[in-house]
């Protein structure tokens, strides 16, 4: 099956390269070097052991009780993935771009150094600076939007005006503002998240039931008891929902943000990686480390929704 | 029906002091171009510690006047007056207990039950928490959220947390409609036995015959489409704990079939 595969790439791979070319046989003749080279076992070798591995791990998955081939099968799926990487690289005679060892490779330096740590703890201090200054200016500017109408008519323009501007827009102005440095990354976070929070608090507070918005007002509560006691816990499991879209968001600025305006964090070592030699198993292994970090943080958020306050609001009655 | 929609003086015994009393009252809603006349010059008085019911088929605004006598409704014309005084917004003296669940999902059971209770202390909230927990049997479950609790668990939660606050009347718009039958009848038991203990005005709305025969003193009869007051039946001749298989019971529960225009025969032609 992987000889399959790779041969098939190989006929696309050939096609590829050989669409200006004058000769009609060209495509043929690469092809037949490829189909030599497969023959000779050269340089297949990892992908054909990834691949078995893979096809292996499957196999076993399928049989597994599902709760364990919900881990399974995504892990063997990773390894069939890795070795299609693995031989896409060798069939392209690439100097360049990266095998998944030399990525592995390029993470044990990264992580031998230390500077990697750096640069995490740089992207995550912005993030989370960023992140709850926002959740604490948006949560309350959705919540007096969607329960006055009047605030609501006045600020909803200006928030819907605003929202659409892309974070990276805002760059130039944040170190305008903050310089080359942790400023502007916090500030630019700030955007980013506000956004988001706030029309999600807006709505959840706008979709609170009659029945409970009635329940409160019969037993005279108002004012901050009011907020405290009923509006905040009502809009919450939204306003989570909200916040974690979000934070999911803000992730994906940090990177972009480093990349373009500051001197440290994972964004500028993907853009330092590529400038210092085209370094780019660096490059790629700072990317897989941008995701992981982006699961970790998706899993922590999606803990909160499991407190009692809020479970109710994702369950079906 | 010899009761018009105008008699103010309703059949039967007066009640001993009007607790509440609904004046030439109108409700109109609107509907796109249409305007909908929901309820049509409605006269009722309902005494102090009487358990009164509106019945009437869905969409004759029984629920809308509910809604007004507790304030959360407009009064388009007319007055309704509850110890002399105009109604004007909701008060707690006056609690609702809603069709669908009025608890907070966010709150433990004694955090809903003891929501009404504003700044007493501590102490105080839980003597009084504990006792209309007590009182409709949630003992044990104090520290659950209502997700955790059936359909009639929660009801009597909202009951509870209405009493709580010692209001002087309890309005309750269709409280067991979204339980099954058997639960229905429980708790249709315990609210009559709560009410026995209690003693506060209740205004029940429903649109079930049985129901209202079961646990009322007065029956008032709405019609549709616009809603008015079709007649009144009083069963405070009729002692609680009630035989469903007396004749009394069934005659008044004839006469409140007759009054809703529909038979005591199923089935047939």
């Amino acid at each position: 099956m992987g000889c399959f595969v790779t041969a098939f790439l190989a006929v696309a791979q050939a096609a590829g390269q050989s669409a200006p070319a004058a000769a009609v046989d060209a495509p043929a003749e690469a092809a037949l070097q490829t189909a030599a080279e497969i023959a000779a076992g050269r340089g297949y070798g990892a992908a054909a052991a990834l691949l078995a591995v893979g096809v292996v791990c499957m196999l076993l998955a399928r049989r597994m009780p599902l709760r364990y081939e919900a881990w399974g099968m995504p892990i063997s799926l990773t390894i069939v993935i890795l070795a299609l990487w693995d031989a896409a690289v060798v069939l392209s005679h690439s100097t360049i771009f990266p095998r998944p060892l030399e990525v592995w490779n390029a993470a044990v330096e990264l992580a031998r150094s230390g500077r990697v740590f750096g640069d995490i703890a740089a992207s995550l201090f912005r993030v989370t600076w960023g992140y709850l200054l926002a959740a604490g200016l948006a949560i309350p500017t959705g919540l007096f939007m969607g329960w006055y109408t009047r605030g609501f008519l006045a600020l909803n323009p200006i928030v819907q005006g605003l929202r659409p501007i892309s974070p990276i827009a805002w760059i130039p102005i944040a170190i305008l503002w903050f310089g080359i440095g942790d400023g502007a990354g916090v500030f630019l976070i700030l955007i980013s998240s506000f956004f988001p929070i706030c029309v999600g608090t807006t709505a959840a507070v706008r979709n609170i039931s009659l029945v409970h918005q009635r329940s409160a007002m019969n037993f005279g509560v108002t004012g901050i008891p009011l907020f405290r006691k009923v509006i905040l816990p009502a809009a919450l499991p939204q306003i989570l929902t909200s916040m974690r879209l979000s934070l999911g968001v803000a992730w994906l600025v940090i990177v972009a943000a480093e990349m373009v305006g500051m001197e440290s964090g994972l964004g500028y070592l993907i853009n330092d990686a590529r400038n210092m030699g085209s370094r780019y198993d660096l490059v790629v292994a700072t990317m897989i480390v941008i995701g992981l970090i982006g699961i970790v943080l998706d899993f922590l958020i999606r803990r909160l929704e499991r407190f009692d306050e809020v479970r109710w609001g994702y369950v079906k009655q | 029906m010899s009761d018009s929609a105008n008699d103010s003086t309703p059949r039967g015994a007066p009640p001993p002091r009007a607790k509440v009393v609904v004046r030439g009252v109108h409700k109109f809603f609107q509907k796109k171009k249409e305007t909908l006349h929901v309820l049509d010059n409605v006269n009722l008085e309902v005494g102090e510690g009487e358990f009164v019911c509106f019945l009437g088929p869905s969409g004759c605004g029984k629920s809308t006047l509910l809604n007004m006598c507790a304030g959360f409704e407009s009064i388009d014309k007319g007055t309704i007056e509850i110890d002399g005084q105009p109604v004007t917004g909701p008060d707690p003296r006056r609690v609702f207990v809603f069709q669908e669940y009025g608890i907070f999902p966010w709150m433990s059971v004694w955090d809903n039950i003891a929501f009404g209770l504003g700044n007493r202390s501590f102490e105080e909230k839980h003597t009084i928490a504990q006792r209309y927990i007590d009182l409709v049997g949630l003992s044990g479950f104090e520290r659950a959220f209502p997700m955790e609790l059936s359909g009639g668990m929660k009801q009597r939660v909202e009951v509870a947390r209405a009493l709580a606050v010692d209001p002087d009347v309890l309005y309750m718009d269709e409280p067991f409609g979204a339980l099954d039958s058997l639960t229905r009848l429980n708790m249709r038991s315990e609210i009559v036995r709560i009410w026995g203990e209690e003693r506060k005005t209740v205004i029940f709305v429903t649109h079930d015959i049985d129901e209202s025969v079961q646990i009322a003193q007065r029956v008032v009869v709405l019609g549709a489409r616009p809603g008015r007051i079709k007649t009144i039946v009083d069963l405070s001749a009729l002692e609680h704990p009630r035989d469903i298989d007396s004749p009394p019971y069934l005659a008044a529960r004839d006469e409140l079939y007759e009054a809703m225009g529909v038979s005591t025969r199923i089935g047939g032609k």
